[in-house]
């Protein structure tokens, strides 16, 4: 089993701007994926939403600024981290995450304990 | 390793290792990946097989079944290796085999890799993992050049400096791609299998884009003097050839592999013995391959026949491409024909580039200004510019009614858009008739 970061980009403004309804679609979106990752004996090892990148503060080199780390169109706006049996799968779960302002990334974990698999 | 083989000349055995680098690279890359679990190290290991080859076999002669000696020699090696380096390579990621337990490595993967393998012994013995090779390299999650640097690597077994030649990219270039999308492979773990049914249509197709994609290059070779280079043309053609060996209830693969024959049976006539670009309506047909066009023709009759639903995108290509290469000469065409099979392509496959060729089509059964007609209405869409045969076929038709300004004009800027030398030669003498001549319109 490998793990997988699947990061959720999409436009802050279409949460900010779509107001309760909005809300509301993606946290019963988001729990349906949670109930399709079971189905699919995919084990979700953690996962959260993001307060908008406006709240973000970098540091580079020490020095603190507000913002985030580089300004684009569409933001990470959350992520999951799952167990997938191989990249098939990883991705096959992956395209059932909601991001309907943009898409998802997925990255694979890289594995730091000295043993495979 | 069989006693009853006379002994061979260096040069039979050298012949007999190039045949089997030729015939078996794929199968036994393949096999020996399963092993060991580790595209890198299967390369390896199947190249000192090949290596070894040349020894032991002008010693001993060359084994009856040569793909299979190189198997159990290749599939040996990767098992010392790993026994060697069990603790280094543990700490790497490894080829994905569904079905095997993480980590326990080649020996419990779900078979007994070297059982039954005796030297000689017969190639059923080994499963043929082929085409879980070809479907790794054509997985989604690698780029299209990606896909296609190793495809003619792994499954071809090209050197990377051939198919650095054969794109036109320089060696270091083509060097990174290999490896980044071997890393890649490994660090995502990318299975090493064969899609099930459900995605099993989209990731065909990949494959048999890449295939045809390996064909086009070497076919019209886009830059440079040579229209064709022979050697990505031939690559192509064997991958479609085993593709179809390997999957043979599926009409695309069919289709492709005849879309290709067909296609190539024209080769030798594409070009005028001074390196001139030859129209299809120029090329001399006693020279077209008969052989080649028997064999397609035969490949889209059953395909067609095959199953229910309707064909794919390739099929209805080589549909179209047997109408062409079984007319007995240009005007004894079957237009209406292709214009229903163009019709049937323009839903299977929406492109304005099918777009463009139906209108091609309809000009030779409505008259040139209904092709007319289409052609601008693609020009509309925009999603053709730069498209260099966009210009060039406007400028045929304008040519045929007779308007030579405007032709010049389009056969000029079809010019500006290809860089190869072939094509430029004969525009380049389109646009000198058009001007000079002032010939009848056709």
């Amino acid at each position: 089993m490998s793990q997988y970061l699947i990061l959720i980009y999409e436009r802050e403004s279409g949460y900010a701007e779509g107001g309760p309804e909005v809300w509301e679609a993606a946290g019963k979106a988001h729990g349906r994926f949670a109930e399709q990752l079971a189905e699919k004996g995919v084990q979700m090892l953690g996962g959260n939403a993001l307060q908008p990148t406006q709240t973000a503060t970098t540091i580079r080199d020490d020095i603190v600024t507000d913002g985030p780390f580089t300004e684009t169109k569409e933001a990470l706006g959350g992520y999951y981290l799952i167990e997938a049996s191989d990249l098939d799968q990883a991705l096959e779960v992956a395209k059932l995450c909601p991001a309907p302002f943009g898409g998802v990334e997925v990255r694979p974990i890289m594995d730091m304990s000295g043993s495979a698999g | 390793m069989t006693e009853d083989q006379p002994q061979a000349t260096d040069a039979e055995v050298s012949a007999a290792v190039a045949d089997a680098h030729r015939r078996e690279w794929a199968f036994v890359l393949a096999a020996t990946a399963r092993v060991a679990r580790d595209i890198d190290v299967a390369e390896e290991c199947v190249q000192d097989a090949y290596v070894a080859a040349l020894d032991a076999w002008s010693r001993q002669g060359v084994p009856r079944n040569p793909g299979a000696w190189l198997t159990t020699a290749a599939r040996r090696r990767a098992l010392d290796v790993q026994r060697r380096d069990r603790t280094l390579r543990s700490k790497l990621p490894l080829l994905i085999e569904p079905g095997s337990p993480p980590g326990t490595l080649g020996e419990a993967a779900g078979e007994s890799p070297v059982a039954g393998l005796a030297p000689g012994g017969q190639a059923g013995a080994i499963p043929d993992d082929r085409l879980r090779l070809v479907f790794t390299c054509c997985h989604p999650a690698l780029a299209r050049e990606a896909q296609v640097a190793l495809t003619l690597r792994l499954v071809c077994g090209l050197a990377t400096a051939e198919i650095a030649r054969g794109f036109l990219v320089p060696e270091p270039t083509m060097a990174a791609r290999v490896t980044r999308a071997k890393k890649k492979i490994s660090a995502a773990r990318i299975p090493y299998r064969v899609p099930g049914p459900a995605e099993l249509p989209d990731r065909l197709d990949a494959v048999l884009t890449v295939i045809h994609l390996l064909y086009t290059t070497g076919h019209t070779a886009p830059v440079g003097p040579q229209l064709v280079r022979a050697e990505l043309v031939d690559r192509a053609i064997g991958l479609a050839r085993m593709l179809c060996e390997l999957m043979p209830d599926e009409r695309e693969a069919r289709g492709l592999l005849a879309l290709l024959l067909l296609t190539d049976a024209r080769r030798a006539t594409r070009t005028a013995p001074d390196g001139r670009l030859l129209l299809l309506e120029e090329q001399d047909r006693s020279r077209w391959d008969r052989t080649a066009i028997a064999e397609g023709a035969a490949l889209v009759t059953s395909a067609l026949r095959g199953r229910p639903g309707p064909p794919g995108r390739f099929l209805l290509q080589a549909a179209i491409a047997a109408v062409h290469a079984q007319a007995p000469s240009y005007a004894g065409t079957d237009w209406p024909q292709l214009l229903l099979l163009y019709d049937e392509l323009v839903c299977a496959w929406p492109t304005p580039v099918v777009a463009l060729n139906r209108a091609v089509v309809h000009a030779m059964t409505d008259g040139p200004e209904a092709g007319l007609a289409d052609i601008e209405a693609i020009e509309r869409e925009g999603r053709l510019a730069g498209y260099r045969y966009l210009p060039a076929a406007r400028a045929d038709l304008l040519r045929r009614l007779g308007r030579h300004q405007d032709a010049a004009e389009a056969y000029r800027t079809a010019l500006r858009l290809t860089e190869n030398a072939a094509e430029q030669a004969f525009l380049a003498g389109r646009i000198a008739e058009v001007c000079g001549g002032g010939g009848a319109p056709e």
